[in-house]
């Protein structure tokens, strides 16, 4: 099957600097991919060029194998849902209302919802559990809900490619682990392609089908998350001494950082 | 309690708060037109109204020349005023902006009076200098404010104090230098002056304002998702920049006429959508058409007490809405204020 997305050597600056140089990767029909890498290395850039919402200045990009250059910011939003790192609203909008603001790449110049859309996003709500929080104002929500209501209006946007900026970083371990499962049954469940930006390393790679890790706007390492996640990638990319060894139950790569003060004192990401 | 699925905005709620606001507009004006120092009771308008019975010249004279100009003009400067807030609100997505405090209003004035001093008429040439005037501090205001692309609370309100604070000062020197008598006149028309109100006036604006706000409308939808993140609204395609331009030019059109016609009234963009956003929710569907409503009939009720409170004398009605606007700015910027500076 055609890859939905396909990166050919883009090239990307704010300034003089390039900050994404020769990016080549595809992203798959209903793949997981999750991107790491340190900070300042171009991730959340890559995002914001992955959906056209910057403008690259070399290489091509093809969604649904047109140039992505070619469609209008409309039919963008049809086959690419954002989920931001954090959003705030300024009024206090109930959860059913932001939710419902994802049908709006859908809706003509007629500005009110119809049957059709109340039920999308029902559904949304009912895949991402946000049923409960409907009435609840979205300024009330702790970071875990919050979440999952943006992730909720991205359902409702009905796009075949959901994009993920650090979904799980302000995060408890359980909400976290709740967000990838979440995202992992709607790439199983929906047929979604889901490219996923974040900072715990072994998690995703419990989750991701593969990763992709990004140092200075370059692809250090593509593949399988035990090829790309391996001591000597992880700690030259970082700069940062770690171990990996296999998570005992997923046998996925897990990896621990190696203090400077003593090897007592090490930590897991 | 608002918000769950039946408590959705719906064509049907519009239209239903629509007329229950329109309906509130009429008696209100109604109420307005009965009360002066020549007492003319509701009762006898009213008879008069289903040809009942008839009423003499003078009572005439005063109902059609002087009252229902001036509550008029009252009516469509409240809407502009309190429409041009709302947009305001969710484009800057700043709770505290308002074409006065942002110092919009005191620009149009500045180019109202350039307008008289240059001789130019009253109908179209002032209105447009007006409008040139409120379009140019827009852009002043978003160009010294605006850092990362971003917009901050308190950038943006300390640049509209020190705007306005500019802009009175040239008000003032104009007002000061000038031998001409009509600019002497206009030391009242500081705090907003309803009482020059002419039909010709009116009927140009009326149909611009009415024109302008069904433009806005039909993006209030665009209006949400922006108060949700420029970026995100671009995401979900709006057209961020486009939307942007189209709302400034069509909103300081409409402020610099009222203004040119009104002077300086603060606050009514402020309070307006404030209430009406703590009754009826941020949707833009309903909140546009219900504070521009909103907005004539609170105008409308400062200006009968602005007429009335110290008869037969006058205060400015400005002084009324700057009474009741400058406190509640201070509420809602002590107890709402941290939720809203941070960017």
């Amino acid at each position: 099957m055609d890859p939905e997305l396909i990166l050919k050597d883009v090239h990307f600056r704010y300034n003089s600097q390039w900050c994404l140089e020769g990016i080549d990767f595809e992203l798959k029909k209903g793949e997981i991919l999750g991107i790491i890498g340190p900070n300042g290395s171009g991730k959340s850039t890559l995002l914001k060029i992955m959906d056209g919402l910057l403008k690259i200045h070399k290489g091509e990009i093809l969604l649904m194998n047109k140039p992505i250059s070619s469609y209008r910011r409309g039919d963008i939003a049809r086959c690419i849902a954002m989920v931001p790192q954090e959003e705030t609203f300024r009024f206090s909008f109930s959860v059913s209302e932001v939710v419902l603001m994802g049908r709006f790449p859908h809706s003509g110049l007629f500005p009110f919802e119809g049957k059709e859309d109340l039920e999308i996003t029902h559904q949304s709500m009912h895949l991402t559990g946000t049923l409960d929080l409907a009435t609840r104002s979205i300024h009330e929500l702790s970071g875990g809900e919050k979440q999952r209501v943006l992730i909720a209006r991205a359902l409702t946007q009905r796009a075949q490619i959901i994009l993920l900026d650090e979904p799980t970083s302000f995060l408890d371990i359980r909400h976290k682990v709740e967000i990838f499962e979440l995202i992992s049954s709607l790439a199983l469940t929906q047929g979604l392609s889901v490219i996923v930006v974040s900072h715990d390393i072994s998690l995703a790679a419990q989750y991701c089908h593969r990763m992709l890790l990004l140092d200075k706007g370059s692809v250090y390492k593509i593949g399988e998350p035990a090829g790309v996640i391996t001591a000597d990638n992880i700690s030259t990319v970082y700069q940062c001494p770690v171990l990996v060894d296999k998570n005992p139950i997923s046998k996925t790569p897990r990896v621990t950082i190696l203090s400077k003060r003593g090897e007592d004192k090490e930590e897991t990401v | 309690m608002r918000g769950d699925e039946e408590k959705r905005v719906t064509p049907l709620k519009v239209i239903y708060i629509g007329l229950i606001l329109s309906g509130t507009l009429i008696i209100i004006a109604l109420i307005s037109l009965s009360l002066g120092p020549a007492r003319i009771s509701l009762k006898d308008i009213l008879n008069w109204f289903i040809g009942y019975e008839s009423i003499d010249q003078t009572a005439w004279m005063i109902l059609f020349k002087i009252r229902l100009p001036r509550i008029l003009l009252a009516g469509l400067v409240g809407f502009t005023l309190s429409l041009g807030g709302v947009v305001f609100q969710a484009l800057l997505r700043n709770p505290l902006a308002e074409p006065f405090i942002l110092g919009i209003s005191s620009g149009a004035a500045v180019g109202a009076i350039i307008g008289i001093v240059l001789g130019l008429g009253f109908t179209f040439g002032i209105p447009l200098l007006s409008f040139l005037g409120a379009l140019f501090t827009i852009l002043l205001v978003m160009g010294i404010s605006s850092r990362h692309g971003g917009l901050e609370s308190s950038t943006l309100l300390l640049t509209g104090v020190i705007v306005n604070a500019f802009f009175t000062a040239v008000i003032m020197f104009f007002i000061s230098t000038t031998s001409d008598s009509r600019l002497h006149s206009m030391l009242f028309w500081l705090y907003g002056d309803l009482s020059q109100s002419k039909y010709v006036q009116l009927s140009i604006s009326f149909p611009l304002i009415l024109i302008v706000s069904g433009i806005i409308y039909v993006f209030s939808r665009h209006l949400n998702l922006i108060v949700g993140g420029e970026e995100s609204a671009l995401q979900m395609g709006v057209e961020v920049e486009w939307l942007k331009w189209i709302s400034f030019l069509g909103i300081s059109l409409i402020t610099g006429v009222v203004v040119s016609f009104s002077g300086i009234i603060g606050f009514v963009g402020l309070i307006v959508p404030h209430l009406m956003r703590m009754i009826l929710g941020p949707d833009h569907r309903l909140l546009i058409p219900a504070s521009a409503l909103g907005g004539a009939v609170f105008l409308i009720a400062a200006d009968t007490l602005a007429r009335t409170i110290i008869s037969p004398s006058e205060l400015p009605v400005g002084v009324i809405t700057a009474f009741l606007g400058a406190p509640f700015f201070i509420y809602l910027l002590k107890t709402r204020g941290s939720q809203w500076t941070q960017s």
